[in-house]
């Protein structure tokens, strides 16, 4: 049962963060129909500056300071850079056929991975502990002050996501858009404003994803955005691609699978196989998802009738 | 001076012309139909106005040349397009489809326009929370017409309101144009139904495979032989 409750709280700090990472694959997926695989390194990209800013002010601001500056630098360098992308990359194919966008974006994917091994070396970047590391006993089971936080700042993030999306003018032009650019024009909505908002907010989410991946683990690296990438890409698809709601719950649900997979695997299989293979787990709730429920769990459309 | 003049108007897909060099009027006020068989070039000619196909030829409205406007600069200028197919945004609902349509405003008689709207299209207010894509077909083009009107147009472009509805819907539908155009807005209307379509304008253009055949009164086109033959089945 302490395992249980451990695990539930671990893969619910990790699914959080999937869920932020999945929102940005989801929205940009919802709106131009593309699979922003740089996305993932995006993430890396916040991880990397926000340890950059930090690590020289620890010590001589409080950490929590130094912890919310990292935060707004990153946050700040990945928004420029989602547009930057956005402009470079992908808006000169926006009439191409969808493989030519798709092939840039792993390009583009490289290209960060490359820049960020040239800037910050091909080292593994330990993270400072920059929250009071006090632990909580919840049922058994062990949290810390930043799994707190996480879930926490997630959640809020996500409400916040939530309204802007569904209440704001913003978020109504973002919902035409996605469904028909053309009859959004129309409406007098400016497309390419709209798109440039949907990456400048997902890499928003993505900076903050990157800041708590790396504090979570307390490693950060050039590399570290691929499978993280990967697994908030599944998890997008798990919720249903194109549907925040679903990214969230895709986010969270694969989180959790993976960390009770991880928490039990040793024991099911009499020591056979260990907790390294906790990311088989997400990868076969995936595909037995998809099999029954090709457009993911929450990717139901409303029909249109003529 | 016309409302909108196109001079020239040439629309190619790829190498295929759709639209092969036409010219026409509009005058403010006037109710105008384009007319013709499918793939005259009618819904091309009302894309390219609204600046969603790229084009050959001169169009100005208002005096203005549309040449340097993109799309989404047309609703504040007062062109609005009702496209085939009608367009709603599915996931949208109702009374979110309407405040699309008022996007480009900021001026604050979007409420009392919504209130007006529903008046003028009671079934809409019944339905305001629903969203767009469970409404039935009829229902949809009076709530894209209902949106096109929230942006307060001068020029209504409609694109086949009448397509693949009932008959009682569609006399409703024209009830409503004739409505819309009684309070000042023009209209130029494309239609495969000849018959309602000159029933509603005052004047009429004829479109046979991307050119203008026939200019003329509505009356005098329902009283054309080759009209008659063509497209009203007599």
């Amino acid at each position: 049962m302490e395992t249980f409750i451990q695990q539930l709280f671990n893969g619910l700090t990790v699914g959080s963060i999937y869920a932020l990472v999945a929102l940005g694959y989801t929205m940009v997926y919802g709106i131009l129909g593309l699979i922003n695989f740089a996305h993932g390194d995006v993430v890396m990209i916040g991880a990397m500056v926000a340890l950059s800013v930090t690590r020289p002010l620890v010590g001589v601001l409080p950490g929590p300071l130094v912890l919310l500056i990292g935060l707004v630098v990153a946050a700040v360098t990945c928004m420029l850079l989602g547009f930057t992308i956005e402009r470079v990359a992908y808006r000169p194919l926006r009439k191409a056929p969808r493989l030519a966008p798709l092939i840039t974006a792993i390009g583009i994917s490289i290209v960060l991975q490359q820049l960020a091994m040239i800037i910050w070396g091909r080292g593994y970047h330990p993270v400072p502990t920059l929250l009071p590391g006090g632990m909580h006993d919840l049922l058994g089971a062990q949290i810390n002050d930043l799994q707190l936080l996480i879930i926490a700042t997630a959640a809020v993030t996500m409400v916040a996501l939530m309204l802007l999306v569904n209440r704001t003018r913003l978020g109504r032009a973002m919902r035409a858009t996605a469904e028909n650019p053309e009859i959004a024009a129309l409406m007098g909505v400016n497309i390419n404003r709209v798109i440039s908002a949907t990456f400048v907010i997902g890499s928003a989410l993505a900076a903050l994803a990157g800041v708590m991946v790396s504090s979570h683990y307390g490693i950060a690296h050039y590399s570290m955005g691929f499978m993280l990438g990967l697994k908030a890409f599944t998890a997008a698809v798990l919720g249903g691609i194109g549907n925040l709601g679903g990214a969230m719950l895709g986010g969270i649900l694969l989180g959790v699978i993976e960390a009770l997979g991880a928490g039990y695997i040793g024991d099911l299989t009499g020591g056979v196989f260990g907790s390294n293979y906790q990311d088989v787990f997400a990868f076969i709730v995936l595909i037995v998802v998809l099999v029954f429920r090709p457009s993911g769990l929450m990717g139901e459309r409303v029909s249109e009738r003529a | 001076m016309a409302l909108l003049e196109v001079n020239n108007l040439e629309v190619h897909y790829g190498g295929i012309a759709a639209v092969k060099g036409i010219s026409f009027s509009v005058e403010a006020g006037e109710i105008v139909c384009l007319i013709g068989a499918n793939g005259a070039g009618k819904t091309s000619t009302l894309k390219a106005l609204a600046r969603l196909l790229p084009i050959k030829g001169d169009i100005r409205y208002g005096g203005e040349s549309l040449d340097k406007l993109p799309s989404h600069a047309l609703v504040s200028r007062g062109l609005a397009l009702v496209p085939e197919g009608r367009g709603v945004f599915a996931r949208l609902s109702v009374a979110e489809n309407l405040d699309m349509g008022a996007y480009h405003r900021s001026d604050n008689g979007i409420a009392a326009d919504l209130q007006r709207m529903y008046e003028l299209l009671p079934r809409l207010k019944e339905r305001e929370g629903q969203l767009a894509g469970t409404l039935s077909g009829g229902e949809q083009q009076m709530l894209a017409i209902g949106r096109a009107l929230m942006g307060r147009p001068k020029l209504l472009l409609l694109d086949e309101p009448s397509m693949g509805l009932a008959p009682l819907m569609v006399q409703k539908i024209f009830d409503v144009i004739r409505d819309v155009a009684a309070q000042g807005v023009t209209i130029l209307l494309v239609e495969q139904n000849a018959r309602l379509a000159l029933d509603v304008c005052s004047r009429g253009y004829v479109m046979e495979s991307g050119r203008i055949t026939i200019a003329d009164s509505a009356t005098a086109l329902a009283a054309d032989p080759r009209v008659r033959a063509a497209y009203l089945g007599e």
